[in-house]
């Protein structure tokens, strides 16, 4: 901009010359900068997203952690972790179970409810990974998954299979969710990053069992998280996919929109003229 | 025809050929035609054969398109299905089920969805044109019903139309099973549990059906078979017959000036009501192209194959068969008990008995009704439900019964949706099963006599105008204006019943059969509301 401005003043002449090269050098100028600003933000949020952003075993990760724990959490679970009578004991749970919790919005805890509801989260990234720190750091539990186990690139085939065959009892096999006893429910999968899937699978929450390394290894985690999200990617193939609920959607649906349609026609084809 | 006939005959030809030029392409088709069939005649009956226009009589129009539709989307769909168990290997072209074993009519049912130019749109199609065949017949039912359209002489079709409604269950269910992905497993999972809990027979009669246990490698093909042969047989054998009746008995109306029992006012089929047929024929198949089109339905390559371990959440039966999925969600634990060495499953029996019972009542009310009526008149006009305040509280009842069975097929849905606990939902439709009938009963039974009051009142006294006049004494009145007489024709023409008077036969008894006949009887027609007749309202016109 300052450029052209310039060469404005410089004279008509090379204006033209150099008002012809410049906005294709504007234009690669742009080009290159939002190239860096975007390479570097995607290498940013990807290595914030597989933990790397933050070092766990830092001090000063660890004592940040511990203050906003006892600032936030340290009421129901106790000043060590011990737990009290209103929240479980957290030694031991990991880094895994912290990120997961806190870092859908699942804690701090709302309200009483039968089960902890994802919301928006209360703490940032950041926050939530020192958290993660200072709680791991107490006890040692299960860590953080590895990036390489969250790139989508597992085998979906076997994946879908896994899932079918462990998850879609509760899950729903398009991982739209179910009902669980006593107002407990297995949540909708959709959207869920894959990171949070995973910390999922390893600590088992709420109502969920636990899917340890040695039950579901971490390449076939990998598989399902494909799966999941290459499902949720394909599941308007036929068109809008109605929740992925199944025949009580599609039911639905065909009575007060399809057949309700066709009772509107019938009334219109026999309306008597005025 | 006779020989005198003869000459005529051929004398006509020749103006024939004069009238090839005069009438054209058309006329000259239409008398070679007639002179080789005589369908003048078929055109010149059936053509002025009168349908009264109703919006609710043409519903059953809308199941028979959606056949239609049905049969067509079907017929393409037996191109590229294989109705086979064989195991294959995938390698089609949708990416999260590439290389697994599935069976070759799971296979050949992706390959119509992504391979076949169409498939998919097709099989939505066919798959939605089914759900909208059973709810336009299920519609087309109550609207029967609660008219009285089933009196004589309809009670046989009204027994044909339920076998229909039966059939297109058996239809649908047989289509659900075929593709042989999860969903359709789990369905047919719970139906051969059905079959095994009937006591003694049961395990025999499910390695029957199965051909061995299940899931075994037959129950595709042998579904395919009742699927597209016996049961469309059946329906367009069924269908025929029903539409023959409709002639033979010619259509019902409702009460309206100069409509009685012996005429039919209306359009005739030439050329008013084909014409709106035909073009009604149309919307509902756009109707369901558009639903086709935009919405999908039964995304088997999201449920994947059947393996007999994994059961979804959410596992249901398309809406027709959700009542019955619903019975057995509602049964209370512990309904299961052992007996010499033998398990008796009441859990399902009573359900399925239940579901038999239920399904039989309303094969059998025609003809219950007219037993308990006593009445034994042909009937061609039909009632508005409120004239028949005890019918429509039955059906109120039943539509109840059939309501709360149908949201249990969904109760895990309405508990995650609504935020309630399951054993909530599951509890409270339980207690709805029970009472809610009754109270559906009452309701409707006492809405029905209020709106009869209300025509009653109307009908002799006129409406309120809603104008106010203060008479010279100071007294306030609100001006009553009578209805015009076309308008009171149809507050006023109904049937009046009276309970049944006990009598003692010729032999002097009075049989018990009689006895329950004039109980049911009284329960009938106690509260009533009796018609407005020409005295009343010519009384009530002169003050």
């Amino acid at each position: 901009m300052i450029r052209t401005r310039r060469a404005a003043a410089a004279g008509p002449v090379r204006t033209r010359k150099r008002g012809r090269r410049s906005p294709l050098a504007s234009v690669a100028l742009v080009a290159v900068g939002l190239l860096l600003t975007g390479g570097a933000y995607t290498l940013f949020t990807a290595s914030s997203g597989a933990s790397a952003a933050i070092d766990l075993n830092s001090a000063q990760a660890i004592s940040q952690g511990k203050k906003l724990f006892q600032a936030n959490c340290a009421t129901c679970h106790g000043l060590a972790l011990q737990g009290t009578v209103a929240g479980p004991s957290l030694i031991g749970v990991g880094a895994a179970a912290v990120d997961f919790q806190v870092g859908t919005g699942r804690m701090p805890l709302a309200q009483d409810a039968p089960q902890a509801q994802d919301k928006p989260p209360v703490f940032d990234d950041t926050q939530t990974k020192e958290l993660a720190a200072y709680v791991a750091s107490v006890a040692p539990g299960p860590g953080l998954p590895s990036s390489k186990y969250l790139q989508l690139s597992g085998n979906a085939t076997r994946g879908a299979e896994l899932f079918r065959i462990n998850c879609a009892m509760c899950h729903n096999v398009a991982g739209a969710g179910g009902a669980l006893t006593e107002g407990k429910y297995a949540p909708n999968l959709n959207g869920v990053t894959p990171a949070h899937i995973y910390e999922a699978m390893l600590t088992g929450p709420q109502n969920m069992p636990v899917f340890n390394d040695a039950n579901i290894s971490p390449q076939d985690k990998a598989d399902i998280i494909t799966a999941l999200k290459a499902t949720q990617q394909n599941a308007n193939v036929g068109g809008f996919d109605l929740g992925s609920l199944g025949p009580v959607a599609e039911g639905l649906f065909l009575w007060i929109f399809g057949l309700g349609a066709i009772v509107a026609f019938t009334v219109w084809l026999t309306a008597k003229a005025n | 025809m006779t020989t005198t006939s003869e000459p005529l005959a051929y004398d006509r030809t020749e103006p024939a050929d004069a009238r090839r030029s005069s009438g054209g392409l058309t006329g000259w088709a239409s008398n070679y035609l007639d002179e080789r069939t005589g369908i003048s005649y078929v055109v010149r009956e059936f053509g002025r054969k009168i349908f009264p226009d109703h919006w609710s009589f043409m519903l059953g129009e809308v199941a028979l398109y959606s056949f239609v539709i049905i049969l067509l989307s079907g017929t393409f769909l037996t191109f590229f299905f294989q109705a086979s168990m064989a195991e294959v290997v995938y390698n089609g072209s949708y990416v999260p089920l590439k290389g697994l074993d599935m069976s070759a009519a799971m296979q050949s049912t992706l390959n119509i969805s992504f391979e076949v130019r169409g498939g998919l749109l097709m099989r939505q199609v066919h798959h939605w044109a089914a759900l909208l065949f059973v709810a336009s017949i299920g519609l087309h039912m109550v609207r029967i019903f609660f008219t009285g359209a089933f009196r004589k002489p309809r009670e046989l079709n009204w027994l044909i139309g339920f076998v229909l409604f039966v059939l297109a269950m058996g239809e649908g269910f047989t289509g659900y099973s075929l593709p042989d992905d999860l969903l359709s497993g789990n369905g047919l999972r719970i139906i051969a549990g059905m079959v095994e809990g009937i006591p003694f027979v049961g395990s025999w009669l499910e390695w029957f059906i199965f051909g061995g246990q299940f899931p075994g490698t037959s129950i595709v093909g042998r579904l395919y078979t009742l699927h597209i042969l016996l049961l469309p047989a059946a329906v367009l054998a069924l269908i025929g017959l029903h539409l023959v009746f409709v002639v033979v008995h010619k259509h019902t109306q409702f009460a309206g000036p100069g409509r009685t029992n012996d005429n039919v006012i209306g359009y005739p089929i030439l050329p008013v009501y084909a014409a709106k047929a035909g073009g009604f024929f149309f919307i509902v198949f756009g109707v369901v192209m558009l639903m086709a089109t935009f919405f999908a339905i039964n995304p088997i390559w999201t449920y994947g194959p059947y393996d007999p371990s994994p059961v979804s959440a959410g596992t249901q039966p398309d809406w027709y068969i959700g009542f019955a999925d619903g019975a057995l969600r509602l049964v209370p634990h512990g309904w299961e008990f052992v007996l010499f060495n033998t398990t008796y499953s009441l859990n399902v029996l009573v359900p399925v008995v239940g579901l038999g019972a239920f399904l039989g009542a309303v094969a059998v009310y025609p003809f219950l009704e007219s037993w308990v009526t006593g009445d034994k008149r042909e009937h061609h006009v039909s009632d508005r439900p409120r004239n028949m305040p005890t019918r429509t509280g039955i059906g109120a009842a039943g539509l109840t019964v059939y309501a709360v069975l149908w949201a249990a097929a969904g109760s895990d849905l309405i508990a995650t949706h609504f935020k309630f606990s399951i054993e909530g939902v599951i509890t409270t439709l339980q207690f709805a099963l029970v009472v809610g009938p009754f109270i559906a009963y009452f309701v409707a039974k006492r809405v029905c006599l209020a709106l009869q009051k209300k025509d009653r009142e109307v009908a002799l006294h006129g409406f309120e105008s809603g104008r106010i006049v203060r008479l010279p004494g100071g007294e306030y009145i609100e001006v009553h204006e009578q209805v015009d007489d076309f308008e009171r024709w149809r507050l006023v023409s109904f049937n009046d019943y009276e309970p049944l008077m006990i009598r003692p036969n010729a032999a002097g008894r009075i049989p018990p059969q009689e006895r329950v006949r004039a109980v049911l009887s009284r329960w009938f027609f106690e509260d009533r509301i009796e018609p407005v007749t020409r005295t009343d309202v010519e009384l009530s016109s002169h003050h």
